[in-house]
């Protein structure tokens, strides 16, 4: 089991590198989002360190949502998904694989830089490490979630715009806790239970998006 | 020996688009008498609220909206699982017959809510809970139809859409509460609708008004099923006899 999903992330990161413009990209855009809040609202240190975790988690879910269509799509067009999906493993692993290392390539990397875009509004030490936590931990359920939406949209006109439609209201309780945990953190009350609800929400999508997903696929490949 | 009466029968558009059409009467006479009396009296009978005056009479027509809107989804996720475990046709067709009217009773119920909270609340909209969840349900609606309208084949717009409200009907707690407890930790609820004690003729005529969206929404999705089939299946023998004999009626 694990052998083939080791083996499916292993390919993708492959692919992913040799296309890095894709994952920098996605990394600009969500610098890009959180960098016009404070040009729009004006730079007012009290002001931006409220608004700091809506914004950053705001900005990560579009920045997430941006590299979804393409998490299937690509396979999609020349074939191997046909082919993964005739194979002998259940595609529900193959798609936690590809859920695995789509977060890898895109929700990592936001949670890496996350923190040095936290200090643009003046959060505090704490802060910055719950907020980085909290990226951590529920990026892998926007993947997961995304997924879903991903294979839903899979070889449809207009796809981009119907995945944000589809996907977005799902990502609400993703974005109340993440943006929760700083928040408590900010004012004293402690992240801890938006933590671990956010972990929950995590693993539970991990454990059963992918399969919902593979459901989705095999609808668009009949 | 005759034939037993069987409900499966049904199950083909064939045999269920006559049904729907000699139902369709029915419904609508029975939520024109309902939305009568219940517009009756909420309107007449029903005495003035000692809070809130002779607005609160919207409520007539708001939270019958509200809880169509959710009950209406829940239909939907049901059929959606019907027809992704049996592979029925007609439970495809009955959920996308549902969705435009989930989405105008969730439409309507965020729009009385707003009307019924700018004179109680002083505001339109206020982020409570109730309200929040509503307007998430308005967007779920809103995808589940821009899905089945972006896919071509019929069969999967049904199948892929059957998915999505299976997604969306496990989602829909977590969502709500989730709401729920953003809500609670930032501000404290605002907002307190429980009502001590309702008086009788205001509880009879929400209900009453409740049968009449019922009805309505029956027969509404019932007419819209029967224009599907009719387009789904118009390369078929019935449909032509059916078309065929309308338009010779209407020619005559």
């Amino acid at each position: 089991m694990f052998k083939i999903i080791s083996a499916v992330i292993g390919r993708d990161l492959k692919l992913a590198m040799r296309r890095q413009a894709d994952i920098v990209s996605a990394v600009f855009f969500f610098i890009i989002v959180v960098s016009l809040f404070p040009l729009g609202i004006g730079p007012e240190p009290d002001l931006l360190r409220k608004l700091a975790p809506g914004v950053l988690w705001v900005a990560a879910l579009l920045a997430t949502m941006l590299s979804l269509p393409r998490l299937f799509a690509d396979d999609h067009r020349d074939g191997t998904l046909e082919q993964l999906a005739l194979a002998p493993h259940p595609l529900g692993l193959v798609v936690t694989g590809k859920v695995i290392a789509h977060w890898l390539v895109s929700g990592l990397p936001l949670a890496l830089i996350a923190p040095v875009l936290g200090l643009q509004f003046d959060l505090s030490t704490d802060a910055l490490v719950v907020l980085t936590g909290a990226i951590l931990l529920g990026t892998p359920a926007l993947s997961g979630i995304g997924a879903i939406g991903a294979a839903l949209t899979l070889g449809l006109r207009g796809g981009g715009v119907l995945l944000s439609l589809l996907v977005l209201p799902l990502y609400i309780p993703v974005l109340i806790f993440g943006a929760g945990a700083v928040d408590a953190t900010v004012s004293g009350l402690g992240g801890e239970g938006h933590l671990s609800l956010l972990a929950a929400l995590t693993f539970a999508s991990l454990g059963f998006a992918p399969w919902a997903s593979a459901a989705a696929l095999k609808i668009a490949l009949e | 020996m005759k034939d037993r009466f069987n409900l499966y029968r049904f199950a083909s558009p064939a045999t269920f688009y006559p049904l729907a059409g000699k139902l369709i009467p029915w419904f609508v006479a029975l939520s024109v008498v309902f939305g009568l009396a219940g517009l009756y009296l909420g309107m007449l009978v029903a005495p003035t609220d000692f809070q809130q005056g002779e607005g609160y009479r919207i409520i007539f027509i708001h939270v019958p909206a509200s809880w169509m809107s959710m009950f209406i989804y829940l239909v939907m996720a049901g059929w959606a699982a019907i027809g992704l475990a049996f592979n029925t046709r007609l439970s495809g067709m009955m959920a996308q017959a549902l969705a435009p009217t989930g989405a105008l009773m969730a439409f309507l119920s965020l729009w009385t809510g707003a009307l019924w909270g700018k004179p109680m609340w002083g505001a339109w909209w206020v982020w409570d809970a109730r309200l929040t969840s509503e307007l998430i349900l308005l967007f779920l609606y809103i995808g589940y139809m821009a899905l089945t309208a972006a896919i071509d084949d019929q069969r999967r717009a049904d199948k892929a859409g059957g998915l999505l409200l299976l997604v969306g009907v496990v989602n829909v707690p977590i969502i709500y509460f989730s709401v729920k407890w953003w809500n609670t930790l930032h501000q404290g609820s605002s907002v307190n609708l429980t009502k001590s004690s309702m008086a009788e003729t205001m509880l009879w005529g929400m209900l009453l008004m409740a049968l009449c969206f019922w009805m309505y929404s029956i027969a509404v999705a019932l007419m819209r099923v029967r224009t599907i089939m009719l387009e789904r299946e118009r390369h078929t023998d019935w449909v032509r006899a059916e078309l065929g004999a309308n338009s010779s009626g209407a020619a005559k």
